[in-house]
């Protein structure tokens, strides 16, 4: 037993590795990336040589550790809220499979999208693949949620889902740890056809997955984080999802024993628990950080029960983050907002590192779209996407990881030319490989820029799997080697760069530009380890 | 015992040491503390704060309640204004005066700095000039937590030990050199 101080992140991974982990998966993706990075600097891990190399994206991840679950041995796999749609096939049909060995999936969500293109609940996904879901409210219940879920996984084959929110994941507070439990040892399913989804064996599946989904309810790794407390008032129950029971006990705690609450942080619950509730109190607030998913289904379409009060209603903001002072107001209690913020006060958004790649990158694209009426360039999620902020304003879009090649490639196809996309390298081997190969297939005539930091800028900098094969990608996917152009994106390669780009957007064909220059971040990293090792 | 601690400063800046070196000292306090951090590069260049809750008894929230913050230790001086709906009424300001220009329409630092100086219990400090006296440009962050050091409500010297089991392993002269900077900063604010 130890005391340590550790991010919600980093308390799942120790527990993870205490439980004994054999595997962990992961694409990089805030705020889940601590995760892995722990495991990967963790001297357990390493004794054991656990496995924690990165992915090159969610599904593979996924899939991956779906296979290192069907030899019986324990595994984990992370990810952003978003990265769980990308794995969405694997996690959905491995609910159908079931799985041999303890299998969590953890979702980072992250409402208010501090740095995310949308805040959607990990929980939906949950009840749709008809498995257990976690919700910790906070450290030292995420680590010890971990155990309960690998057993709760063995025990039903299920893959467990593992949802937590971005003030968790990157929240630091002491976290007390238990003994170590030894690995599993290499074990085959009993059943050969258990992962042989065929028509005739999935019907058969399906029917006991959704008589595991009722069984759940009443198991006690589920039951014990579903806590009913009653209080003296009459009129209100408070139901507190996951984090936010932390935001109501902040509120109450010198008036806890007035409030009947109920504290979910385990999925599915049954109806008798809510009845604790409603069979009490004349009316009932919801809080829950995310979407009103609880209180939708208390509701019903009718809504014609009990009152009640959440983000539906407008007690509670019906989006984004909630606050201890959002719920103190859905309480009706008072709030203590401190002075106004004095009007000199001016934005400051993130901003290109000075001499970053990128920047000459987007100069130099600027430069040689002069000329061409249609200046739309569509773009992806990266560090990159900073090129749709003043002064550059040069990328229209930003949708989702590998977006730009194929709508590019869809762009050109409705006529538009030049037809030209900015991508990361990591991005690219995430999603993009796939796109580029409906292009060559279809002879697009699109210019897709990879520009290559080598690694995974946005999320701090994790190596990149494209790192060095680049080239040899593109030819593979079987793009024509002369309009295979490398550059440098240096100021003082700008003349030749934008002479490049241009005469590979006047190419009707499928051209790839490489402009690859170290990330300045990760280089002075690399360096000052280098100078320390040496 | 409560004590509430807005940290911020512009992505890059290092505001996690100052975190580092609080969280270190209250755990060998054995205080309970939450602190909530914002982390991987998409905040590089923009507007970044951490959460910093210590107190005696179980914390609940990983945020501050607007209204109650103890005090803010900023590492720009226009990004201390920011969390003002955080402060309460008697809280503490602790700032850098050293304004980071990284955006067109950064405000003249004169009426920044008369803007701090409206709030009654404010400390402005030249962090950066006093650690390149110091000998180090690098220990302008553990100047300015100096400077907060007498709003925190632990003792100095806990937070001396917390530099020294964070800087230890990089030698004497770095250690020595932040030790000073620590102090320089809390001789600041003590003479103000
Ligand atoms: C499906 C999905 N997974 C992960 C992320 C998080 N994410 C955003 S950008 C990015 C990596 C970008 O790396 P790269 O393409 O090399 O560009 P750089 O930031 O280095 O410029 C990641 C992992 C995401 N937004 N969506």
């Amino acid at each position: 037993m130890k005391n340590l101080l550790l991010l919600g992140d980093e308390a799942i991974a120790q527990a993870a590795l205490d439980a004994g982990l054999s595997g962990m998966y992961a694409y990089p993706g805030t705020p889940s990336t601590e995760i892995m990075e722990y495991i990967q600097s963790s001297k357990t891990a390493s004794d054991r040589n656990v496995h924690r190399e990165w992915s090159a994206n969610e599904k593979t991840a996924m899939e991956a550790a779906l296979g290192m679950s069907y030899c019986g041995k324990r595994a984990m796999v992370a990810m952003k809220h978003v990265g769980l749609n990308v794995a969405a096939d694997p996690f959905i049909n491995s609910a159908m499979t079931g799985v041999n060995g303890g299998l969590i999936v953890v979702s980072a969500d992250d409402p208010s999208m501090h740095s995310s293109q949308n805040e959607q609940d990990s929980r939906f996904y949950g009840k749709f693949a008809n498995v257990p879901c976690f919700e910790p409210s906070d450290q030292q219940e995420a680590y010890e949620m971990i155990f309960d879920a690998f057993e709760l996984s063995e025990k039903y084959k299920l893959p467990v889902l593992f949802r937590i929110t971005t003030r968790l994941a990157h929240s630091r507070a002491s976290v007390t740890t238990c003994e170590q439990l030894p690995e599993k040892k290499l074990s085959l399913p009993s059943d050969p056809v258990q992962f042989v989804l065929l028509p005739s064996i999935a019907r058969r599946k399906y029917k006991s997955l959704l008589e595991s989904y009722e069984k759940l309810k009443y198991d006690i790794r589920i039951t014990r984080y579903n806590i009913f407390r009653d209080g003296t008032k009459r009129d209100m129950g408070i139901i507190a999802c996951g984090i936010a029971y932390n935001y109501l006990m902040e509120n109450i705690r010198d008036s806890v024993k007035e409030f009947p609450v109920l504290k979910i942080s385990a999925y599915p619950f049954p109806k008798d628990l809510v009845q604790d509730i409603t069979g009490r109190c004349k009316s009932v607030l919801v809080l829950e950080e995310g979407a009103p998913m609880v209180e939708e289904s208390l509701r019903g379409i009718l809504d014609d029960g009990i009152k009640i009060y959440g983000r539906l209603d407008g007690t509670v903001p019906r989006d984004g983050e909630l606050n201890p002072s959002l719920v103190a107001r859905s309480l009706g209690m008072k709030t203590s907002y401190g002075r106004g913020i004095p009007s000199l006060v001016k934005n400051r958004p993130p901003s290109f590192c000075k001499g970053c790649g990128h920047s000459d990158v987007f100069n130099a694209l600027i430069e040689a779209l002069k000329s061409y009426s249609s200046g739309s360039v569509f773009s992806d999620i990266g560090c990159y996407t900073l090129g749709a902020l003043p002064p550059y304003s040069s990328i229209n879009s930003c949708v989702d990881m590998g977006a730009s090649v194929t709508m590019a490639v869809g762009a050109a196809d409705a006529g538009l030319f030049p037809s030209v996309c900015v991508i990361g390298d990591s991005t690219f081997t995430h999603s993009g490989m796939t796109g580029l190969l409906d292009a060559v297939v279809k002879r697009s005539s699109v210019t897709i820029i990879i520009s290559d930091n080598s690694t995974t800028g946005m999320t701090g900098g994790q190596d990149s799997h494209a790192t060095g094969r680049l080239v040899s990608i593109c030819r593979g996917l079987g793009v024509d080697a002369g309009h295979i152009r490398e550059l440098t994106p240096l100021r003082k390669n700008h003349e030749e760069n934008v002479r490049i780009l241009k005469k590979e957007f006047e190419f009707r064909g499928v051209s790839v530009i490489i402009a690859a220059r170290e990330c300045i971040q990760t280089a002075t990293k690399r360096k000052r380890t280098e100078s320390s090792n040496r | 015992m409560k004590n509430d601690i807005i940290i911020s400063g512009v992505g890059g800046q290092g505001i996690i040491s100052i975190a580092a070196t609080i969280g270190l000292a209250a755990v060998a306090n054995s205080l309970y503390l939450k602190q909530s951090e914002v982390h991987g590069m998409s905040q590089r260049g923009g507007d970044v704060q951490s959460h910093f809750r210590l107190s005696d008894k179980p914390v609940a929230s990983d945020l501050i309640p607007y209204g109650k913050a103890d005090l803010i230790i900023s590492v720009e001086p226009m990004e201390s204004l920011r969390y003002l709906p955080w402060l309460s009424k008697d809280g503490w300001i602790v700032t850098n005066s050293t304004p980071m220009i990284n955006i067109p329409d950064y405000p003249p630092i004169e009426d920044i700095l008369s803007e701090i100086r409206k709030i009654k219990n404010s400390v402005i400090i030249d962090a950066d000039s006093i650690a390149r006296e110091i000998g180090s440009a690098r220990a302008g962050n553990i100047v300015i937590l100096g400077a907060a050091s007498p709003f925190i409500a632990m003792s100095y010297s806990s937070l001396e030990d917390a530099l020294r089991s964070l800087f230890g392993k990089k030698g004497e002269e770095i250690l020595e050199l932040n030790l000073k900077a620590l102090k320089a900063g809390r001789e600041h604010s003590i003479r103000a």
